[in-house]
């Protein structure tokens, strides 16, 4: 399939400075077939081996669009690598990949490099450059990909600052990642991922290692990006509680394969051994599906 | 369920066997042929666009100008014991005079190339693959994937840059310290004739000998560099992988200054023949 057309390879460009954001901005420069489809993201078949062992085993998912999609899978069963397939850092040995409709493994590192402007990532421990403030860190795929001017990267990254709740953090704009806290480094991981209006937002386990008070914190704010900059969210977990605080749609990677997909009232009815194991340990077991049931759906 | 058995037939046990004794070998090979790669990586990255002179700047002020201080105290010191001993040596034949000649001489072929070059592995090269290997563990490098940045243009090409850019320049200030602290040793302490000093290093000292300090420097800076990125890059793990990574890229960087040295010796030798 060939690349895209260009008005596709440049979803995201800026626009006259003004920050976007706002719901539907993500999408506006997409062909108007693919954004009418609710699947943004299909894998059909992929697999993946590393020497001797076989990671991903023909794995089927799809990503719907504009939703909070959240693979669960314990440690080790490969759901950081199929994390990586989604943005083209890893190659499949076989099987497809479809991105808004574009089949994305034979594609070569110029036109990976396009794709990835629909993506950002937000990394487990925000994997901010240690070296930059925090202007210089939200700002760097503007500066990398674009030529604009510094009053117009100042005023993007000042709205983000502020959308993200941020902007009341005294002198936060000249810190540097080490002076910030846990939850602040995730906010500013998070500005960076958005700053280009990506369409689709890939977190790698975004709650491992935090408190109870924090995971809720990053759970809103996920859903705080969700919301109010219309992205499509893939969220690589393995925290029960969090998931079905959060997700549309869960899907359960078990033995290199999707075992299960469905809402999280699907998925807390589901009679999967290897599933009801998980949701059992989370504590949210058949005793509490009456309870968590309704709390299950998303909270919007 | 069939029961696994170990194949041990003779050409099996051979096979074996051969790949033991091979693995060494294909080792050493692996090591090198990854490293000229990164080696060739850097180079072809620095042609293609973007071009981000400011980061060949930061690390050419990481390089060169924070390696400064040590140069200058380390140069100043060897410029002042090689002419001690040396003129320990010539004092015996009563030719101490020609003190400035011979340290001006195994300064600019000898001593201040490799003395630099191991004061920037320790210095910079550590820094560096501290750096990137903090860099690995924790995301960062993968984060400049996502944002199609080229990881190999973005932070390695830049320090192999700087590196063979401000070698030779350090060496230089090399050079002139270590003979200031040659001549005031000499002059102050020992009494050396001022006009014999500066006559004899006018007269045995030559611009291609600067020059052939310089070309090793350079290639020093090269090997130096590449050693502390490739141990950075490579990282894998956690703390403890950055702190042996760190030790790695230093051993690395001074051996390969100092076998490379022997080689390039015996190399500009060819070139520079020396004048009778």
């Amino acid at each position: 399939m060939p690349p895209s057309t260009s008005s596709e390879k440049r979803p995201n460009a800026p626009t006259a400075g003004k920050s976007g954001g706002r719901s539907g901005d993500t999408t506006g420069g997409q062909a108007d077939g693919a954004a009418s489809d609710p699947v943004q993201i299909r894998i059909r078949g992929i697999n993946k081996t590393f020497g001797p062992q076989h990671v991903l085993r023909g794995v089927d998912l799809d990503i719907d669009r504009g939703k909070i999609n959240i693979v669960i899978g314990g440690s080790g069963q490969g759901k950081s690598v199929l994390m990586k397939h989604l943005m083209g850092l890893l190659k499949p040995d076989s099987g497809q990949i479809l991105v808004d409709g574009e089949d994305i493994v034979p594609m070569n590192d110029r036109q990976l490099g396009e794709l990835r402007r629909k993506f950002g990532m937000v990394f487990q421990y925000a994997a901010l450059f240690d070296s930059q403030n925090v202007v210089e860190n939200i700002a760097f795929p503007l500066i990398e990909r674009y030529h604009l001017s510094r009053e117009e990267i100042m005023t993007r990254v000042r709205d983000l600052l502020k959308r993200l709740d941020l902007a009341h953090v005294g002198g936060i704009e000249q810190k540097f990642p080490a002076e910030l806290s846990g939850g602040q480094r995730k906010r500013v991981g998070l500005a960076r991922a958005l700053i280009d209006r990506p369409q689709i937002l890939l977190y790698d386990e975004p709650t491992t290692g935090l408190d109870p008070v924090a995971t809720k914190n990053v759970d809103d704010m996920i859903l705080q990006a969700s919301r109010d900059f219309g992205v499509t969210s893939v969220v690589i977990s393995h925290d029960m509680a969090s998931t079905f605080r959060i997700a549309d749609k869960i899907s359960m990677l078990y033995d290199g394969k999707i075992l299960v997909t469905g809402t999280p009232a699907e998925l807390l009815r589901s009679q999967h051994a290897p599933l009801r194991e998980f949701i059992d340990m989370a504590g949210l077991g058949h005793g509490d599906e009456d309870q968590a049931t309704p709390s299950a759906e998303p909270r919007r | 369920m069939a029961e696994a058995s170990i194949d041990t037939t003779p050409r099996r046990r051979a096979l074996a066997i051969g790949g033991l004794l091979a693995a060494p070998a294909r080792s050493i090979f692996g090591f090198f042929g990854d490293h000229t790669l990164m080696l060739f990586h850097a180079f072809a990255w620095l042609l293609r666009r973007p071009f981000r002179l400011r980061l060949f700047l930061e690390q050419m002020e990481f390089v060169g100008v924070g390696s400064l201080p040590i140069i200058i105290l380390v140069g100043f010191f060897s410029g002042a014991v090689s002419a001690q001993q040396t003129i320990r040596a010539l004092e015996i034949f009563g030719q101490e005079h020609y003190v400035g000649a011979t340290v001006g001489l195994s300064l600019a072929l000898e001593l201040a190339p490799v003395f630099t070059a191991l004061m920037i592995t320790a210095r910079a090269g550590s820094g560096m693959a501290t750096e990137l290997g903090s860099m690995r563990i924790t995301e960062q490098i993968d984060a400049l994937t996502t944002f199609a940045v080229n990881p190999t243009q973005y932070l390695i090409t830049p320090r192999v840059v700087a590196s063979i850019i401000m070698m030779p320049i350090m060496t230089m200030v090399f050079n002139i310290i270590g003979l200031f602290g040659a001549y005031l040793y000499s002059i102050y302490l020992k009494q050396i004739d001022v006009g014999a000093f500066l006559y004899y290093f006018r007269y045995m000292t030559d611009p291609s000998d600067y020059l052939q300090g310089g070309v090793k420097s350079a290639v020093f800076g090269a090997a130096l560099s590449l050693a502390a990125c490739y141990q950075g890059f490579n990282v894998r793990g956690g703390a403890k992988e950055v702190g042996l990574a760190t030790t790695r890229a230093v051993v690395a960087g001074s051996v390969a200054v100092l076998v490379l040295d022997y080689f390039l010796s015996d190399m500009l030798a060819t070139f520079f023949p020396y004048r009778s």
